[in-house]
This record gives C-alpha cells, sequence and structure tokens, in this order.
C-alpha cells in the first residue's frame, strides 16, 4: 500500500550502487569522468531541427548510436538516452528483474520531439492520421517510465516529477526520502529531458541562451547553452548493498527543497529560496555547510541566476565562503533541465570517488559577486562532501548532497 | 517500523463543466445529467470536435486581477480557484508561516500555450512571445498558486495518467506524517484544447473530454465535528505489454478494503463507454454498494476527473448516510490504484 505508512525506526543510510550518465560529452561513466577532467566543451552547431531562424544556434548535443531495432527506432529521442543511462546503472548496480520497485523521474518534457510531430502532421494534413496515435503515447512522459520499466523487467509505482529544471533533483531526492523513511528498500531514480523545438525557441524568445558561450559566474556572462541527457542512479539501503556484496558508490545524505515565489522565471535577487533549499538540505545531512568540499553549482549562465545563486552560496556558507570550490558543469554540457539534477548528481558521485573536481570551463573573469573560489581548471582535490543545487522556472529550487565512501 | 498519526481533509474545491465551486459540481452531481456538451473548432476541418468545458466564471472572481495572474491560461486559474475554495479561511494563514505544501498533478497540462507557442515557433521563431513560453511548463499554475499564496514550501508537479493523483496524495501524506509542511493541498488539472480533443479521437471516438480542477486540503489534525480521514491508498498496479489493464485493475480492487457491514459509496472511473468501462467493471463487478460515476456527468478530464472523483467521496462522506467511500482509479495508460476515505464522528 502507498498509504499508510510505516517509517523506519532509524533512517538507514542510502547507498548509489550503480549511476548511468549520457551528456554531449559522451555515452557513459568513463566518457563523461574524461570529459570533464579533460575540460572539454561539448557545445555546437544544432541539428535536430531547423535553427536558422533562431538568435542562437548551439546546444549541447548528444550523438545518439543507431537505434539497433524497428521498436527503438519509435523511440522518442529522450526515452533512448534514458534507456542508456538506465541500463549502465542496472548493470553497474546488478540489479536483476523484481516486483515493487519505485522509479522516480524526472522532466521537463518527456517526449516531446513526438509532440511537435504530432502537431505539425495535424495542421498540415488535418485527415492524416498515421502514426498520430503512436506519436501520443510517445509524447507521455509515463510511456518512457513505463519502456523502461518494461525493458529492465521491474514493475512499481512511478512518480514522474516535472518541476522544471530542477525536476533531476527533486526526482533522486525523493527517491532518497523514500529509502530514509522505510518506505521502499530500493529505488530506481534520474532525469531527462531531448532537446526540443519548441523549448530551444522558447529559451531563445526569453533572450536567456548565450549568443557567444555559456559562462558560469563570468562577470560578462550573457547567457546559458541548452543539452540534453539522462542519468540515472540505483538508491539501496547499507543494508541492502552489503548482503548483496554490491559496490557502493557513494552515499547520499541530505536533500533540501523550497519554492520561490518571486516571479515565475526569475529567482530573488538575494537567493532566498536558494539557501532555504541548501540550509534545509545541509540540516537533513545534518553536517555544517564548511564540511562541504565542493559545490556543482546550479549555475545556467545567465546574469540573474548566477548573481542570486553565488549570493545565495555566499550567506550559505558565511565566513567560511572562501573555502569552498565552486564550479558549473553547464559550461561543458550545457543546461540538461529536467536531467540537470540527475547528471550533476553523478557528476558530484564522480568528484567524490576519483577525487577531482570538474571546471567551470568556459570561464574568463569571475564575478566579483563570487565569494567563493571558482573552480577553473580541472584538478584534483580531496573531499568528502559535495553539494548540486538545481533551480528551475517557477520557483523550484532542490539540493542535494554527497558523501564519499570509502 | 512505526506508524504515524492520520491524514485529514479539511477543505475540498472544485471547477468543472457545471461551474466554478462546490455548489455547482455537487448539483450536477445529484442531478445525475450529463453536462451538455460545446463544439470546439479543429482547424482543417469542417466539422467541429466535441468537449466540455468549464464555462467562465461569473462574476469574475477578484483572485484572478493578481498580477501572477494576469496571462494565465485557464489551467493556472482552475487551479488557483479550488485551492482558494478548499483552503477556506486558511488561505490567509499560508503566506504568513509558509509551510503549506502543494502537490499539482496533471497529464497534458498546459496545452493551450504549449500548442500556441509551438505555433508561433513554426510560424516565425524570431517573434515567438517570451511571455507564452513560460506558462506553457508544467509546474506554471502551482508556482502561480505557490505566489498567490506566499507559501515557499515544498512544491511538486507530478505527471502521468489519472492515477498519479492519488500517488499525489500519499506524496502529501507523507510530508505531514513527517511534519515536513503543515498543510498541503493536493490539484488535479487540465485544459482543453482542440489538440488534446483531437488526440483522445485517435483512441476513442466517443469520449468526449472535459475540463476543470479539484482541490484537496489535506492537514494532520482532525477538524472539529465530523471529520473525513484518508485510511488507504493502494499501491499502483502498473500495467504494459504484457501486464493487462484488466489484471492490474483486479488487482488494485483486492487491495482495496470493504466493508459490506457498513453504508459505503464507491466513487468510480467509469464514463458509461462499454469499451473504456470494461476492465474497471468487471474488477468491481461484485461491489454490493451504492456507486457514484463522476465521469457520467461531466467527461473525460483525465487527471481534473481522478480529483472529482476524490472530491465527490469527500463529499459524500461529509453529509449524513455514508460510512466510507472507496476510490477507483484506473487510468488510460499507466496504472490502476485506488483510494479509501472515511467518515470520522
Amino acid at each position: 500500500m502507498l498509504f499508510p505508512f510505516h517509517y523506519a525506526d532509524t533512517p538507514p543510510r542510502v547507498a548509489i550502487t550503480g549511476a548511468g550518465i549520457v551528456t554531449s560529452l559522451g555515452l557513459g561513466w568513463a566518457a563523461n569522468a574524461l570529459g570533464f577532467r579533460s575540460g572539454r566543451v561539448a557545445i555546437g552547431p544544432v541539428s535536430l531541427f531547423d535553427v536558422s531562424r533562431q538568435r542562437v544556434k548551439v546546444a549541447g548535443e548528444v550523438r545518439l548510436p543507431p537505434a539497433p531495432t524497428r521498436e527503438d527506432q519509435r523511440l522518442d529521442r529522450a526515452a533512448r538516452m534514458l534507456l542508456l543511462a538506465a541500463t549502465e546503472a542496472w548493470q553497474q548496480a546488478g540489479w536483476t528483474a523484481s516486483e515493487n520497485l519505485p522509479l522516480v523521474l524526472g522532466t521537463t518534457s518527456g517526449g516531446m520531439s513526438q509532440g511537435e510531430a504530432y502537431y505539425r502532421q495535424a495542421i498540415q494534413t488535418p485527415h492524416d492520421h498515421r502514426r498520430q496515435a503512436s506519436r501520443v503515447v510517445q509524447y507521455r512522459a509515463q510511456q518512457q517510465a513505463l519502456t523502461l520499466a518494461e525493458r529492465l523487467g521491474f514493475r512499481g509505482p512511478i512518480t514522474i516529477i516535472a518541476n522544471a529544471c530542477a525536476s533531476g533533483a527533486n526526482a533522486v531526492g525523493h527517491a532518497w526520502e523514500l529509502i530514509r523513511r522505510g518506505h521502499a528498500e530500493r529505488v530506481f531514480t534520474g532525469g531527462y529531458d531531448a532537446l526540443s523545438q519548441l523549448v530551444f525557441a522558447g529559451f531563445d524568445s526569453l533572450q536567456a541562451l548565450s549568443p557567444t558561450q555559456c559562462r558560469p559566474f563570468d562577470a560578462n556572462r550573457d547567457g546559458l547553452a541548452l543539452g540534453e541527457g539522462a542519468a540515472m542512479l540505483t538508491l539501496e539501503t547499507f543494508d541492502s548493498a552489503r548482503r548483496r556484496g554490491a559496490e557502493i558508490l557513494g552515499e547520499i545524505v541530505g536533500y533540501g527543497a523550497a519554492t520561490d515565489a518571486h516571479h515565475l522565471t526569475q529567482p530573488h535577487p538575494e537567493g532566498d529560496a536558494a539557501l532555504q533549499s541548501m540550509t534545509a538540505a545541509c540540516a537533513a545531512a545534518g553536517i555544517a555547510p564548511e564540511q562541504i568540499g565542493y559545490v556543482n553549482a546550479h549555475g545556467t549562465g545567465t546574469p540573474l541566476n548566477d548573481s542570486a545563486e553565488a549570493a545565495a552560496i555566499n550567506r550559505c556558507f558565511g565566513a567560511a565562503v572562501g573555502q569552498v570550490r565552486v564550479s558549473s558543469t553547464k559550461s561543458s554540457i550545457g543546461h540538461l533541465l529536467g536531467g540537470a539534477g540527475a547528471v550533476e548528481t553523478v557528476i558530484c558521485l564522480m568528484a567524490l570517488r576519483e577525487q577531482w573536481l570538474p571546471p567551470t570551463s568556459t570561464l574568463n573573469e569571475v564575478d566579483p559577486l563570487c565569494r567563493f573560489p571558482v573552480v577553473r581548471e580541472p584538478v584534483d582535490a580531496k573531499l568528502d562532501f559535495a553539494l548540486t543545487n538545481s533551480f528551475g522556472f517557477g520557483g523550484a529550487n532542490a539540493t542535494l548532497i554527497l558523501r564519499r565512501c570509502r | 517500523m512505526n506508524d504515524r498519526p492520520g491524514i485529514f481533509v479539511h477543505g475540498i474545491g472544485a471547477v468543472s463543466p457545471a461551474g466554478w465551486g462546490m455548489d455547482a459540481f455537487r448539483n450536477a452531481l445529484a442531478a445525475g445529467v450529463p453536462i451538455p456538451a460545446k463544439d470546439l473548432p479543429r482547424p482543417g476541418w469542417d466539422k467541429p470536435l466535441t468537449v466540455r468545458s468549464s464555462p467562465a466564471p461569473t462574476p469574475r472572481p477578484a483572485f484572478l486581477a493578481h498580477p501572477r495572474l494576469r496571462r494565465t491560461s485557464p489551467i493556472a486559474q482552475y487551479v488557483v480557484a479550488t485551492a482558494l475554495e478548499a483552503l477556506g479561511h486558511d488561505a490567509e494563514q499560508a503566506g504568513r508561516n509558509r509551510r503549506l505544501g502543494i502537490v499539482f498533478c496533471a497529464m497534458s497540462g498546459c496545452v493551450n500555450y504549449s500548442r500556441r507557442f509551438y505555433d508561433e515557433t513554426l510560424k516565425d521563431p524570431s517573434t515567438a512571445s517570451p511571455l507564452v513560453f513560460p506558462e506553457t511548463v508544467y509546474n506554471a499554475p502551482a508556482s502561480h498558486l505557490a505566489a498567490v499564496l506566499g507559501t515557499t514550501a515544498i512544491n511538486y508537479t507530478v505527471v502521468g495518467d489519472p492515477g498519479e493523483f492519488l500517488v499525489g496524495i500519499s506524496i502529501a501524506a507523507d510530508w505531514l506524517a513527517t511534519g515536513r509542511v503543515d498543510g498541503c493541498l493536493v490539484i488535479g488539472a487540465e485544459e482543453i484544447d482542440w489538440l488534446m480533443a483531437d488526440a483522445m479521437r485517435l483512441f476513442d471516438r466517443k469520449t468526449i473530454v472535459s475540463d476543470g480542477a479539484g482541490a484537496l486540503y489535506l492537514k494532520r489534525e482532525r477538524p472539529a465535528g465530523a471529520a473525513v480521514q484518508l485510511e488507504a491508498i493502494t499501491n499502483a498496479e502498473v500495467f504494459y505489454r504484457g501486464r493487462p489493464r484488466s489484471a492490474a485493475a483486479r488487482s488494485m480492487r483486492l487491495a482495496l478494503p470493504s466493508n459490506s457491514q457498513s453504508r459505503e459509496l464507491l466513487c468510480d472511473g467509469t464514463i458509461g463507454l462499454p469499451r473504456a468501462d470494461r476492465d474497471e467493471e468487471e474488477a468491481w463487478a461484485d461491489w454490493p454498494h451504492a456507486r457514484l460515476s463522476v465521469k457520467k456527468v461531466f467527461g473525460e478530464g483525465f487527471m481534473a476527473a481522478a480529483a472529482w472523483q476524490c472530491i465527490a467521496a469527500v463529499d459524500a462522506l461529509q453529509r449524513p448516510g455514508y460510512a466510507a467511500a472507496n476510490v477507483s482509479i484506473v487510468g488510460c495508460n499507466q496504472q490502476a490504484i485506488g483510494a479509501r476515505f472515511i467518515a470520522r464522528q
């Protein structure tokens, strides 16, 4: 039953035993770790749809391999990226087909490109219904979740959180809470989004896309770059992982979420809700901010986001703000929207596990608002805790804290 | 393991094709007559589509003058209207203590502006409206509601088929049980657009789509006097290829408790079309008590209809007569899931 609940007497520790990642840097952990460790920027010309009349013409496109089967060819691009990330995480964890495994996903637009194709045909040839039913089905976010469950052979409640660009972080945080509270021993979670014409045009219409280069926390930053991708994590109690003899890659120790009621698309200038979210995550983790060695910032590269987030980080860390190293990996792969929070969680996991920090690769001149050191080059580092922020339209704010497991 | 105190319903609100507010909703259900359908032009066709849309409110509610609601499409207006109705006097407190959670559930979501913005993009992206795009995002209605109420507490927008509304209630119940919020709104809503009505015809030409919203306001403490308590939400019985919808419906029904000794109500999701209703009808074939089928009156409102089912159950329990009410949602493409509410005198 989903209700009433039975709560764990003592919240169990939550282990990450599998992680999968797909970004414009490549498919899988190894390709992405190599890309971030070398500070590579994987933003290039958009080929997926016509951008000839857009102000900006670049994004972080994923190079997907050819679809292996006819069935795969029918899947939306978002579903294919999700499946790749999920399969990597699943295999790494050594999970097998099972009943009652909750799936918690974050996305902003599901299979949007299918919806776009539906609309174009509905307008251009209104009496032609060929392939339209399939597009309606594949467009729905729940279809990507169901395809994933079917392919990997598990069944259980599906929760899809669509909190704009915080969706992925909210999903991982919600999954963490399901385990902490004793509602589940294992949860499969992550986030994904594919580039689509509607969303690209939307950010371009807001003049939120950088016409030069996405440079988070740069004094002269002028916007974000969009990207696409997916990340999935297998979360389970430490007891479950140890019972199976599974390798524990890292631990999620804190999650916070808050709502910024200031404006639909603009953060509160002092980052009030971001501060609330980070503070709540630290409280959940039972640690002081100064124990955090690295912050993977939301850091979109828009003037308003980065100044509000810098203010929030300054306030959260207080006198210790000069000690915490911060970077935005969106400089390398773009903003993955609903996938961002999950992808950046995996990046933090990489940093903790391999003891390095990914850079803000495109930074020229640090905004003086930043009272913290911004990581400009890939660097080795000793750290035990990493924090990742995700903020979205509608004032959705979410923060996750991860701990290294030796 | 330990259990936590109960979850009680402190308010309900509705916008439906019968009108804005619980009175219109209640009266239409009592009459039991399908709300008349309306024509909706479909570009490129001579014949219009048939829908049951919620009428514009008369008089126009004062809250629609809020700056955040100036440009919103109907779905955000429905969400705010039902939330304010469900909150009642507590609406004024939401901004003060800021610990009011929101779970907003939708299947199609902000389809009016999504269609409009994409149409503008195809015609000329350089003139596509930056005012419209932010309203296309799934969580825009929940964001507007938080701004109107002034709450900064946790706020989720959850998408899926209509069964997700009960998953949303379980999320709210968990936030309440763990003290994360003092109160929580769970709202299901949809808005009509020719695009969704057109898509529905590909699967079932007889189903008439509708729009509106329903809201439940939940708290931990028991309200004074007669109260309605959430007793159970079943597992989400997911169906897909190889796992038929009928089996999921049966599993849900078996998991939902009932008491043959007391007077009970079933708020089901049947719409009066044999093909659409078959799995749910079979699952509940042995139900000995009364039934209420909101979709037979209001049409297929997807997530809004799921909310209407719950509101109808709670509303029935708030009046003398029934001891318990089960809600059965056999969704269109994801899950079968049920809930049970009980009256506490």
